[in-house]
C-alpha cells in the first residue's frame, strides 16, 4: 500500500461518516437541538442564581450563558465520540466494522481513520452550534474561532477514543440509554462544564477530586480557554495523555490476537 | 457520481488485478480454535484451489462462521494456519486481505447510503483511488443487474438486491479468492438461484476460487467440490462424487445425513 492509498482510505471513512451525518437526520437535529436546549432553558433559568466570579480565562464578569458555552461544545463532541464509535457495535451485529476490519489496511491505521472521521464530524456540528450561540451573546474573539480548533480536534480525538475503548471492551452497554446513564451523564456532571470547580470543591472534596481526573474536565477547560485565545497547558497535557491512553487500549481491544471481538462474536 | 455508461457483458476484467502470487487461493491446516471452554473447530484442514467452487456444508453451530471469521482475520486461531495465495493471514495479513472478497452471513451494508456510495466505500477502503473505483462499481452493479438503482438507499431495495449488492461489493476490488458465508440464507427461490448460478459462472469462466458456506446440501452440485464440517471437525471433503462414494451413499444428501449420524453416534454411546 501506498501513502496515496493510505489516504484514499481515510479519505473514504471521513466521507462515509459525513453522509451517515447528513442522511442520519435525527441525529444531526438532536446534535444541535441537545446544547440548544441547554443554553436556551438550562441557563436562562440559572442565569440569576449562579453567579459567576471573574475566574480565568475570562477577564470580567460573564453571564451564565457564556459559562457553560464550551461545555457544551465538548458535550456535543462527547456524544458523537460515543454514538459514531458505538455506531460500529449497533449497526447490524456489527456490521460495518467488519467491512472495516477486512479491509487490507493495518487495523491501527483504520481505528484511527474513524476516530478522525468522528472529530470532522464533530468539529463541524461545534461550529454550527457556536454560530447559533452568538445570537445568545456568546461571542469570544474573532480569533478565538480560529484557536478553538485545535482544542476541539484534541478534545474530540480524546472522547472518540474513548468511544471505541467501550465499544471494543464493554458488552453489556446494549443500548444508547445505557451509554447516557453510565457514561455520558456521570461524566458530564462531575466536570466543569456547568460550574466551576472551586464552587465545587466548597460543597464536596471528593466529587472535586473525580472532576480533576475526569478527562472531560479538561477537555471542557481546553476548549474554554482556546476560545478566548488563552493556551491551558495544563489541561491540554491531560487531554493528550488520556488521548494516548485510550488510543493504545482501543487498538489492544481490536487485536485479532486478544480475542476482544472474538468474545463479542461468540457471544452474538 | 458515476456518470460513464456501464461497460458491456463480458468487458469485465478477468478475476485477480491483484497480482495473484504462486500458492492455493486458500489453504488451512491444522486449525483449532475454543471460546473459552468450548471447542468450535478440531484440526481443521484443507485447500481451496483455482476455479474451484467449494462448498462448506454444515448444520447451524458446525463452526462456519468462526471458520470464517479466522481466515478474515477478525480474530486469530488459537492454533494451526491460514494462508491466502501463500501469504500467512498472521504473519501477512494485509497481502492475504487485499486478494479476498468477503460475504459475510449478516448483512453489512450501510443502509443509509445508496447501492453506489456503498461500494465506493468498500473501494476506499480497498485504496482504490475514485478514477480507477468507478469502472469496477460500474462493472460489477452491471453484472448483478441494479445498475438502473445505483442511487437507491440500500433500505429500499429487497433482500435479495441488497445480497446482490453484498456480492458486487465484494468483487470491486478484483480478489481472486471469494468467500461467501451463507449468502442464501433468507432469500427467495428465484434469488437464490441467481447468486448460486452466478458465482458458479464466475469460478467457472473467470477463474475465481470460492469458498461457499452454506447448509442447504442441494447447493452442492455435481462438480463442485464439498467439505462436510461437523461439530467443528472436517468429517469428509473431496468432489461430489468422491465424497458420496467414501460414505457409501449414492447422493451428497444421502452421504452427509449418514456421516453426521456416524460422527454422533460414538459421542452417543
Amino acid at each position: 500500500m501506498t501513502a496515496a492509498q493510505y489516504a484514499i482510505c481515510l479519505n473514504g471513512i471521513v466521507q462515509r461518516e459525513g453522509l451517515r451525518w447528513l442522511q442520519q437526520r435525527g441525529r444531526f437535529v438532536s446534535a444541535l437541538v441537545r446544547p440548544l436546549v441547554w443554553l436556551a432553558i438550562f441557563a436562562a433559568g440559572f442565569h440569576f442564581v449562579l453567579g459567576v466570579s471573574i475566574i480565568p480565562p475570562y477577564e470580567t464578569y460573564i453571564p451564565y450563558e457564556v459559562y457553560i458555552a464550551p461545555g457544551l461544545l465538548a458535550m456535543i463532541q462527547l456524544f458523537n465520540g460515543m454514538q459514531s464509535s458505538l455506531s460500529m457495535v449497533y449497526d447490524r451485529e456489527m456490521g460495518s466494522m467488519k467491512t472495516l476490519m477486512i479491509s487490507p489496511f493495518p487495523r491501527w491505521y483504520l481505528l484511527i481513520s474513524k476516530l478522525l472521521a468522528g472529530v470532522a464530524v464533530s468539529v463541524v456540528q461545534a461550529y454550527i452550534f457556536l454560530a447559533i450561540a452568538w445570537f445568545w451573546n456568546i461571542e469570544p474573539p474573532l480569533l478565538g474561532y480560529l484557536t478553538v480548533l485545535p482544542a476541539l480536534v484534541l478534545s474530540g480525538l480524546m472522547l472518540g477514543a474513548l468511544g471505541l475503548v467501550l465499544s471494543s471492551f464493554i458488552r453489556q452497554l446494549e443500548n444508547f440509554a445505557g451509554v447516557m446513564n453510565f457514561v455520558i451523564f456521570p461524566m458530564f456532571f462531575t466536570s466543569s462544564a456547568l460550574y466551576p470547580l472551586w464552587r465545587v470543591k466548597e460543597a464536596n472534596l471528593t466529587v472535586w477530586w473525580i472532576s480533576e481526573i475526569n478527562p472531560f474536565t479538561h477537555a471542557v477547560e481546553l476548549i474554554r480557554y482556546a476560545m478566548y485565545e488563552k493556551f491551558n497547558a495544563l489541561s491540554a497535557l491531560i487531554v493528550l495523555a488520556y488521548l494516548v491512553l485510550f488510543t493504545v487500549l482501543a487498538v489492544i481491544g481490536y487485536d485479532p490476537g486478544r480475542g476482544l471481538i472474538a468474545r463479542r462474536v461468540a457471544a452474538e | 457520481m458515476l456518470d460513464q455508461p456501464a461497460p458491456a457483458p463480458g468487458q469485465a476484467v478477468a478475476a485477480g488485478s491483484v497480482a495473484a502470487p504462486p500458492g492455493p487461493p486458500l489453504q488451512a491446516a491444522g486449525l483449532s480454535h475454543s471460546f473459552g471452554p468450548r471447542r468450535v473447530l478440531s484440526d481443521v484442514g484443507f485447500t481451496v484451489n483455482r476455479g474451484d467452487f467449494t462448498v462448506l456444508l454444515g448444520l447451524n453451530g458446525a463452526g462456519k462462521t468462526t471458520l470464517f471469521a479466522l481466515i478474515t482475520r477478525l480474530y486469530h486461531a488459537r492454533s494451526g494456519s491460514i494462508s491466502v495465495f501463500g501469504h500467512d493471514i498472521r504473519r501477512d495479513p494485509l497481502a492475504a486481505l487485499a486478494r479476498m472478497g468477503v460475504v459475510f452471513q449478516q448483512p453489512t451494508l450501510d443502509l443509509d447510503l445508496t447501492v453506489e456510495q456503498n461500494l465506493m466505500y468498500h473501494a476506499s477502503l480497498h485504496g482504490m483511488a475514485r478514477r480507477a473505483a468507478a469502472p469496477r462499481v460500474a462493472a460489477e452493479l452491471e453484472r448483478v443487474g441494479l445498475w438502473a438503482q445505483r442511487r437507491e438507499k440500500v433500505r429500499q431495495l429487497s433482500g435479495g438486491q441488497r445480497r446482490r449488492v453484498e456480492l458486487a461489493r465484494a468483487l470491486v476490488h478484483d480478489p481472486p479468492l471469494l468467500l461467501m458465508d451463507e449468502p442464501t440464507v433468507g432469500l427467495d427461490i428465484e434469488s437464490r438461484r441467481f447468486l448460486l448460478e452466478h458465482v458458479r459462472t464466475l469460478c467457472r469462466e473467470q477463474g475465481f476460487a470460492v469458498l461457499w458456506a452454506t447448509h442447504l446440501i442441494d447447493e452442492a452440485a455435481d462438480d463442485a467440490r464439498v467439505i462436510v464440517l461437523h461439530r467443528g471437525r472436517v468429517l469428509a471433503q473431496g468432489m461430489v462424487g468422491e465424497v458420496a462414494a467414501g460414505a457409501g451413499a449414492d447422493t451428497i444428501r444421502d452421504a452427509f445425513d449418514r456421516l453426521v449420524r456416524d460422527d454422533a453416534a460414538p459421542a452417543a454411546a
